[in-house]
């Protein structure tokens, strides 16, 4: 196979938030530094986000404190997230949201011209005591005002970019460092050696495991994949997300921020359930909380709908002025997608997968980490921010409008920790050619197979297993019945999946190829963690053992090729108290 | 129902040519053309086009629909029709099927300059902007860079490296009206001249197609009663 070797000071593989805010930090620093997406930056599912970013500003409450911020967090992941990392994030969210209204961010406002705040899922001051409004947004579109403001802020710092280019797998020196990737021009097929001294993966998420996702197409677990391939171990896989919202039979979220503003959701019989599940916090409590009711509303006939498979969500009491001023895209989808005016009815919606809380682990400064003898080591060169990284911030559950802050709080880490040790003068590692074969082999199988099972096809059998299985409810039985088909599909994939179009010119259907070896191996670190998990926290809910264990279980989980070793909790903020164990409302 | 697409793939045949597939709208999955496309590929994956997030936020799947430009993920099946004829985004350089090559969108794109530039020094808060200012952005900040305004423009088939075209004018102008901004003067002066901006000819078609129902032909005239005021001095 023939390619062309390059040369940067540092990659980033993903042009969503993190790559993006970490692009900018070594661009304004000189570095010569490339950023690859498979998609133009500004297609990147940062884009869809809608309700906002946390960040103790106080411009709603007169005073909130990072500390607080911290408090919930760690609440909402049911104390599954790092107490150092969640610290680091909460007290960087201030400045780095400043650093965003600098770059131009046209955040919404409030009367004094400070940046607009509102309620969210979870969020309180003093600790559980008081409601808090901490939530900045630029109306319901938050996600795409920050990815075109970092896009526009490297159009300015004259970033490079590989726009439409693939990354297909991870490269290794002799000293096992990581030293760059191997990338096809996915309109040219031309293939590229990218070496570097540091990389980052910041290549999002991977929802499209599931039959039903708010998740754009292109969240395949890219660089979960690459890594997993790679022998690295993947962190907390079981955690996954289900958004309480999403348009029922369309997928499409629908933000909580309509619930910070005041909307409910209601049973069939017009009941606001919420009440009754979690008197204190009601609809605005955690997502984990919500999705669970949701379901056991609709699994004990109260669903609405001829199929009783869905709630409502109620915003017409809101009134049209704080629709439009508030939620303009959210009356904007639901008359879409749903064909409803969210004005004059409500908008049925179910819990709908969203998120990968677990990921690539990685120290509180993004430094990926691999576990021997249960003890971390760095791997050298080898960085992860946002959603594919689990540092951990989210634990078992993630706090709305905490993935956005994520974003720019590692991704500014990981850029300000690459570039301080291209200041030291990092050499540039050599290519490990025996690895570099393995990679190319696998290229090249691609190619020569004949006959088999298309790609679409194993793709939807995996999606109809890991809805049915591992969902929001889960129990032993139908996972490990769920875990064994897996495990069936990847052995048949392995043998039998084929490529039927070998084109050059821009060729879709190979790069969809690509992503289903990352898809699976998705899939079965998610199926094998959540089958060893034997208890119930955050979002990971066992029929069989209903209850958090923290004996057995305070710990996160490390799969690493078939296989479930735990790693502790980090329990030791640097400057503030530690969090105790303690219970939690729902 | 019969979808009529535009193919062309360079290393198997020269020309572009139709292609007829038929759909059952009431055995797939979703009620969108996207999900008939998506539907399509499963039966012939040498089908190219592009998409990411199904939503209309990502402006991936920008083509022409019927005549029109639109977003596939938006546009629902039984707005259309029987017969339903969809090719790539006009005037732009087709690399296969219905994906186009943008290079000349991004470049008119970059050439507005579009990123916040503000000459005094950056306050330790934010800042401050009032609700009244902050409203004069609505409208103008959320195009999503489909790229179907600026590709049914014929001012833009005509002149694509000289016209900025009605998306790119369209960040010009979230930029000059951001009370934050301190460079409109230079903003304006490098949209002089006969083409950049001039080279609009009020035919509209860019706000008639908006998938985000924004108005680029409103904007551009905003950039233009700025020029004259500055004119006038």
């Amino acid at each position: 196979m023939a390619y062309v070797e390059e040369t940067h000071d540092a990659l980033i593989v993903g042009g969503g938030g993190a790559g993006l805010r970490a692009a900018i930090q070594l661009s304004e620093a000189g570095h010569q530094v490339a950023l690859i997406s498979k998609v133009f930056p500004t297609r990147s599912h940062t884009v869809a986000a809608q309700g906002g970013i946390n960040a103790a500003l106080g411009n709603a409450d007169g005073h909130d404190d990072w500390r607080w911020h911290m408090y919930d967090t760690i609440m909402g992941s049911d104390f599954m997230g790092d107490q150092d990392a969640i610290e680091y994030m909460c007290k960087h969210a201030p400045q780095s949201i400043i650093e965003l209204e600098h770059m131009g961010m046209p955040f919404s406002r409030d009367e004094n011209g400070k940046i607009y705040q509102r309620a969210f899922g979870g969020q309180t001051r003093e600790y559980g005591k008081k409601s808090v409004h901490r939530t900045c947004a630029a109306a319901d579109r938050t996600g795409h005002a920050m990815l075109h403001t970092l896009f526009q802020q490297n159009v300015a710092h004259k970033t490079k970019f590989y726009h439409e280019w693939y990354v297909i797998d991870l490269l290794f020196s002799d000293q096992q460092e990581i030293a760059g990737v191997i990338a096809l021009c996915i309109e040219t097929g031309e293939i590229r050696l990218l070496r570097s001294r540091f990389t980052l993966l910041a290549t999002g998420g991977a929802g499209r495991i599931y039959q039903s996702t708010t998740n754009a197409y292109t969240c395949t677990g890219d660089g979960l994949g690459m890594v997993a391939r790679a022998g690295l171990a993947l962190q907390d896989m079981e955690m996954w997300q289900f958004h309480p919202t999403g348009i029922a039979g369309a997928g499409v979220l629908v933000t909580e921020g309509c619930r910070g503003e005041g909307g409910f959701l209601v049973n069939r019989e017009g009941e606001r359930y919420m009440e009754r599940y979690s008197p204190h916090m009601k609809d605005l409590a955690c997502r984990d909380v919500v999705s669970r009711s949701s379901m056991i509303e609709i699994r004990e006939g109260r669903g609405c709908g001829p199929n009783q498979d869905h709630v409502f969500l109620k915003l017409e009491h809101l009134g049209e002025k704080v629709l439009q001023k508030r939620l303009p895209g959210i009356t904007e989808i639901s008359k879409t997608f749903a064909n409803v005016d969210p004005a004059k009815q409500p908008i049925p919606v179910v819990p709908t997968c969203h998120y990968l809380m677990g990921g690539i682990p990685t120290t509180r400064l993004g430094e990926v980490i691999k576990v021997i003898d249960q003890k971390d080591h760095i791997v050298p060169r080898l960085f992860a921010a946002g959603e594919c990284a689990c540092v951990s911030v989210h634990g078992a559950n993630r706090l709305g409008a905490n993935s956005l802050l994520d974003l720019v709080v590692f991704g500014r880490a990981c850029g300000i920790q690459i570039h301080q040790h291209l200041q030291q003068g990092a050499s540039l590692p050599n290519i490990d050619k025996d690895r570099l074969e393995k990679v190319i082999s696998r290229m090249e199988t691609m190619n020569t197979r004949k006959k088999g099972i298309s790609v679409s096809q194993v793709r939807s059998k995996m999606q109809t297993i890991m809805q049915q299985d591992f969902g929001v409810f889960r129990t032993g039985d139908t996972m490990a019945s769920g875990l064994q088909k897996l495990k069936d599909l990847v052995a048949q994939h392995e043998r039998e999946t084929i490529l039927s179009d070998h084109s050059q010119v821009f060729n879709t259907a190979r790069v969809e190829a690509y992503e289903l070896d990352n898809l699976l191996s998705v899939a079965l670190s998610t199926a094998y963690s959540a089958f060893e998990r034997k208890e119930s926290r955050g979002a990971h809910a066992r029929v069989d053992f209903p209850d958090r264990d923290d004996e057995k279980w305070h710990c996160h989980s490390i799969y690493l090729e078939g296989k479930i070793g735990k790693r502790p909790v980090n329990m030791k903020p640097l400057e503030t108290d530690s969090v105790p164990l303690q219970a939690r409302e729902g | 129902m019969e979808v009529q697409i535009y193919r062309y793939q360079p290393e198997k045949a020269k020309k572009p040519y139709m292609q007829t597939f038929h759909v059952n709208p009431d055995k797939i999955t979703g009620i969108m053309l996207l999900d008939a496309l998506e539907s399509i590929k499963t039966q012939d994956d040498t089908l190219g086009f592009r998409r990411s997030c199904g939503g209309g936020v990502c402006g991936s799947d920008g083509m022409n629909i019927n005549g029109k430009n639109g977003l596939a993920c938006q546009t629902t099946l039984d707005s259309l029709g029987d017969k339903v004829v969809i090719r790539p985004l006009p005037g732009m350089p087709v690399i296969r099927d219905l994906i186009v090559d943008l290079t000349r969108f991004y470049k008119q794109y970059e050439s507005v300059k579009p990123y916040l530039k503000n000459r005094q020094d950056n306050p330790d808060k934010e800042r401050l902007q009032s609700v009244e200012d902050r409203d004069k952005l609505d409208g103008h900040y959320e195009c999503i860079l489909c790229a179907c305004c600026t590709t049914s423009c014929p001012s833009f088939w005509w002149n694509p490296d000289e016209f900025v075209g009605p998306a790119g004018l369209l960040w010009a102008c979230r930029f000059i009206l951001d009370s934050r901004d301190t460079e409109e003067a230079a903003r304006l002066e490098d949209l002089e001249g006969l083409y950049r901006l001039y080279r609009c000819r009020g035919i509209m078609n860019c706000a008639d197609v908006c998938p985000k129902g924004l108005n680029p032909s409103q904007a551009i005239h905003k950039i233009q009663s700025r020029m004259r005021q500055k004119a006038t001095g």
